[in-house]
């Protein structure tokens, strides 16, 4: 009897496992960021796409180091990514065909309301985080190779601070993605340097506001790239290029610009410009 | 959500809504994680009892390794299991990364330690017991294991519950493999990952009420099953 259900079982679960995930091939995977995903971008964008192809798009939401990463590994046939350095490092390493240029949006530095620092209402970046150096008021770091992160490294270099010697002190790198440095920054009182789109749609705000934005040294730029299905031979490059194009044209453009959370546009096109 | 809402009410509400991608995720979620529990039973029930019922030389130190690796971190086991089946890995062909099937492939890894260590202690505590009566009788090995296992019934289906909480719990390993994939490989533990990065903390807390309820509703039916097929042995 114990044989007969062991054997039973053993079926069921090759039956689990022969299961097809999902029937049709037509679907491409993105490596893509944190911050398209967690705003609630892709969720708007990939819908039209696929109406119009009937090509599905999976995506995967990792940090932008990761997401290169996996792309350069071949587990994926597109990367858009934030981080155009990196980005054209994957291209002329032969990983990716081309890279465009996708889109914009910028980054801000929030902080709680009682502003220990003093930087609320600044507009130069360098400065600012020079001040929070000096005060040693808490700084929350990515500290994960992502496209947030190199970009935060940017500007510390700009300043002239060398931020990571403080880690562990009042600089504070958590190793987590855009969310849950938030989350865990937010807690500590610490200013944090976040993506405004992943700012908007963010849900645990507390008292934090924005407290410097507009400096043009932080702009984000997005870019897309279709992975070389020459030195990747899995790459699904025909279905690839067709979300690339899309993404780049005309249709592809208004529906990145349509996109709004609570009434405010979140990333701005700028494909070919 | 309101930020004023109960916790249990908001998870409630979720549940009621009857929400079809709640519903998804719910069953991606027992898809996934019983395909790893029945796999994991299939290879961990016999080797545990082996280990436990039978002498051989290295059984010790196989006994000390399977109860080390009751411990595996998930993250590593999701890696490890990333880096055989991505394209540029020795199973790369296969094209399971990002399926529901590379996630099955790691809590199988996971749970199976969990079944073996546990079945070859009760296994070796009956053989004790009995050791002496299959000599007399000149029981076979595999006759023997098979006569062990089915005494130890009651207490593998424990064992086997075990590896289903582990595996119904566990973030990191699916994460990585499943690529956490809207309506492909999301399921309950990575959507509260998802919601909790995006400072959803109410929704994220109801979604772990469902999932604990889930757990709940297998132990439940699990043990109602037991107490039937006990009562029916008794008849």
């Amino acid at each position: 009897m114990f044989r007969r259900s062991f054997a039973g079982l053993a079926a069921a679960a090759l039956f689990a496992l022969a299961a097809p995930a999902q029937a049709a091939d037509d679907f491409i995977i993105v490596q893509s960021t944190t911050s398209t995903q967690n705003s609630g971008l892709f969720d708007d964008l990939l819908p039209k796409f696929q109406a119009k192809t009937g090509i599905e798009v999976r995506v995967v939401a990792v940090g932008t180091g990761q997401a290169i990463k996996n792309a350069a590994n071949g587990d994926g046939d597109v990367l858009f990514v934030h981080a155009k350095p990196a980005e054209e490092k994957f291209v002329a390493d032969g990983d990716g065909v081309v890279r465009y240029d996708v889109m914009y949006n910028d980054f801000v530095i929030v902080g709680p309301a009682d502003d220990p620092a003093g930087v609320a209402g600044s507009s130069d970046v360098t400065a600012a985080l020079t001040t929070i150096a000096q005060a040693q008021a808490p700084f929350a770091s990515r500290g994960d190779d992502s496209g947030t992160h190199k970009a935060e490294l940017r500007l510390w270099k700009a300043a002239g601070v060398d931020a990571p010697a403080a880690s562990g002190d009042w600089y504070r790198e958590t190793g987590s993605g855009m969310g849950a440095t938030l989350n865990a920054g937010t807690a500590m009182g610490a200013y944090i340097m976040t993506d405004r789109a992943t700012w908007i749609a963010f849900g645990n705000k507390g008292d934090y506001q924005i407290a410097v934005q507009g400096d043009e040294r932080m702009f984000n730029q997005y870019g897309i790239i279709l992975v070389n299905p020459e030195t990747h031979p899995g790459v699904k490059a025909e279905l690839g290029q067709a979300f690339v194009d899309w993404v780049v044209s005309p249709e592809g453009q208004d529906a990145i610009a349509a996109y709004k959370v609570d009434g405010q546009q979140l990333f701005f096109p700028n494909a070919g410009e | 959500m309101q930020p004023d809402t109960g916790i249990i009410a908001a998870a409630m509400g979720l549940i009621l809504s009857g929400n079809a991608d709640l519903i998804e995720i719910v069953g991606l979620s027992l898809r996934v994680t019983l395909s790893a529990v029945i796999l994991s039973c299939a290879i961990g029930l016999p080797l545990g009892a082996a280990v436990g019922a039978w002498r051989f030389p290295g059984r010790g130190v196989l006994a000390v390794l399977l109860n080390a690796l009751m411990g595996l971190p998930p993250v590593v086991v999701g890696l490890a299991v990333y880096l055989m089946l991505s394209a540029s890995g020795p199973f790369g062909p296969l094209r399971l990364l990002y399926t529901p099937t590379a996630m099955i492939i790691a809590q199988t890894i996971l749970v199976t330690p969990i079944v073996a260590a546990l079945t070859r202690q009760a296994i070796e505590d009956l053989q004790s017991e009995y050791g002496e009566q299959f000599a007399s009788l000149g029981v076979g090995p595999v006759r023997r294991l098979s006569a062990l296992l089915w005494d130890a019934r009651v207490g593998l289906l424990t064992v086997a519950l075990a590896g289903f909480g582990r595996a119904v719990a566990e973030v990191g390993a699916v994460m990585i493999v499943g690529g956490n994939i809207n309506h492909v490989t999301r399921v309950m533990t990575t959507t509260i990952a998802l919601e909790t990065s995006k400072g959803n903390l109410q929704l994220a807390l109801a979604l772990g009420v469902v999932l604990l309820g889930l757990a709940l509703v297998v132990n439940a039916a699990v043990m109602a099953v037991r107490g039937v097929s006990a009562r029916a042995a008794h008849a």
